[in-house]
């Protein structure tokens, strides 16, 4: 078992109320997953200010401002940097593209994971309770177009902090899971041979390297989770966002659980109807569960792609 | 006299959102036969109206979470919104009446009564059914009544992929579209006895669909009993 909540703010009336709205949906998840949790936090001006990448680091063995001084000392003069601690989550900004950012932290830190990356959002996660570490993010304050969030009941790989989702392993694309992936030892070496390179022995960060190894050659977020399904075996409900857009599929024997709610103003996923039911405007919302084997795609221009696998 | 009593005895009212399920379940367990309750506020709670022994008229308004209503004996529950997975599991009697849709695994295990969605159910519907009766309104998902033992499936609406798979003896009505039949799952004839039946069914659960535009399913009962021909497999 594990929750997945996910939500995506049409109306920017709400984007102020992200965080508050999101910690409404965690609590309806929490039982679902005790030993860790993350989020994935989208366009908070705080924690991705405009103009800067953003890379999330777990395992730093650095202070804070000592890392913030070896980055500026290291990146080209002049950069602003910022780094900032929430538990075992190291949040770095600099005014530096994604991928320079990255490679200098690299070399920094050799022992560091690059847990997030990209421009857009902001990845948080760590071990322990989920509203505990919520309080560690200041998730209530958080303000934002979209958020995921996952609390984890880990069966295929250790309790750590790596090991919580969500799984950012290309800019600004994360994916969340429930189940387990039966094949995933087969596809990562098919994706090493190809050049794809790994974090973990997790079984869901094998589907995000796929989707993103797809993403990578041109197909669209919807496309991609079409083919992972004619290539993974074993139980999932996944959730992916990219900064405009939000999937959902299930896999077609739909042994783990996910309903929909969709207004105007909003569309919200979760594993049980409990974690939306404290979203404003739900009693009058479409609620559904997403058939099995169909990607649902939503993106902040309000359109829905709908594919059959 | 004393039944007359407390049916003219006032509704209690349960809000969710200032007591426990378990409070609520508690109340429910030791409340008088003939009494009715309404609950508020469910919010997607699990287990709900669990274990109800008695003849009681509950009316719950919201949607409900998980296992809403299991072990359900005697009495009518009614939710006016929809339901989680595992909607009345192992229902034994008494009635549990859903207005919206169910999740997965609606009634499943259910030894009797009757359940009835008048939206649609989710997959699994009526999974190891062994003596309930289900009636859903809309339609169901797949592998719905696998290795149902006893009782009657009756969908108005489409059935899934691998209906009534490894079935045994629970009779199947479905009025739409079926994906695919299970192993061991077949069309029957539709004879007098069963659109009888099935007139029961509909009525009881307050339709008005024509049962003559329904087609029945079952066991081929080719499953019963080892066949010669597949010795070469062991």
């Amino acid at each position: 078992m594990c929750g997945i909540a996910s939500l995506q703010l049409r109306d920017p009336a709400l984007r102020g109320s992200l965080g508050e709205l999101m910690h409404g949906m965690l609590c309806g998840i929490v039982d679902r997953g005790l030993d860790s949790a993350g989020m994935a936090l989208y366009g908070d001006p705080g924690l991705t200010p405009t103009g800067t990448s953003t890379v999330t680091l777990l395992d730093v063995t650095l202070e804070p401002e000592e890392l913030a001084a070896a980055l500026r000392g290291a990146l080209p003069a002049g950069t602003e940097v910022a780094v900032r601690m929430f538990g075992e989550t190291t949040l770095v900004n600099a005014s530096v593209a994604s991928a320079a950012l990255e490679a200098c932290v690299a070399e920094l830190l050799p022992t560091a994971h690059v847990a997030g990356r990209g421009e857009h959002v902001a990845v948080l996660k760590g071990t322990g309770h989920p509203l505990d570490l919520a309080a560690q993010y200041g998730l209530e304050g958080i303000s934002g177009s979209q958020g995921l969030s996952h609390t984890r009941m880990a069966t295929e790989s250790a309790v750590t902090a790596s090991g919580a989702h969500p799984f950012t392993v290309a800019d600004d694309l994360c994916l969340v899971h429930n189940g387990s992936f039966s094949n995933h030892a087969t596809i990562r070496r098919q994706l090493r041979a190809e050049g794809v390179t790994f974090d973990s022995e997790n079984d869901s960060e094998v589907a995000a390297r796929y989707i993103a190894w797809r993403m990578a050659d041109g197909d669209s977020l919807t496309t991609a989770l079409e083919k992972l399904g004619t290539v993974f075996d074993g139980f999932y409900t996944l959730v992916v966002t990219t900064p405009t857009s939000m999937a959902v599929v299930r896999d077609p024997i739909a042994c783990k659980p996910a309903i929909i709610a969709e207004t105007d103003a909003w569309v919200a996923m979760a594993s049980e109807y409990r974690a939306l039911a404290h979203l404003p405007g739900i009693e009058n919302a479409r609620i559904f569960e997403p058939a099995p084997g169909i990607v649902y795609t939503w993106t902040l221009d309000s359109t829905k792609e709908l594919v059959t696998l | 006299m004393t039944i007359l009593s407390a049916t003219l005895a006032p509704t209690q009212t349960v809000d969710l959102a200032a007591s426990t399920v378990r409070e609520l379940n508690a109340a429910l367990h030791q409340a008088a036969d003939a009494t009715s309750w309404v609950v508020d506020n469910p919010a997607g709670a699990h287990n709900i109206a669990v274990g109800i022994d008695r003849e009681l008229e509950v009316t719950v308004n919201g949607h409900v979470g998980y296992y809403f209503a299991g072990m359900h004996q005697r009495g009518k529950v009614t939710v006016h919104g929809s339901a989680g997975v595992g909607l009345a599991e192992n229902i034994m009697s008494g009635t549990v009446h859903v207005t919206g849709d169910a999740s997965q695994a609606t009634g499943a295990t259910g030894h009797g009564g009757l359940v009835i969605v008048d939206g649609n159910t989710g997959a699994r519907c009526g999974i190891s059914m062994k003596g309930v009766d289900i009636v859903v309104g809309g339609d169901i998902g797949h592998a719905s009544a696998f290795m149902a033992q006893a009782g009657r499936l009756v969908v108005c609406g489409d059935a899934g992929e691998g209906l009534g798979d490894s079935i045994y003896e629970a009779r199947i009505y479905v009025q739409g579209a079926v994906g695919s039949l299970g192993a061991d799952c077949i069309e029957k004839p539709l004879r007098a006895e069963h659109l009888a039946e099935l007139a029961e069914l509909l009525l009881a659960a307050g339709r008005d669909d024509d049962p003559a535009l329904f087609k029945r399913y079952g066991s081929a009962r080719t499953l019963y009993h080892f066949a010669a021909a597949n010795s070469h497999s062991y």
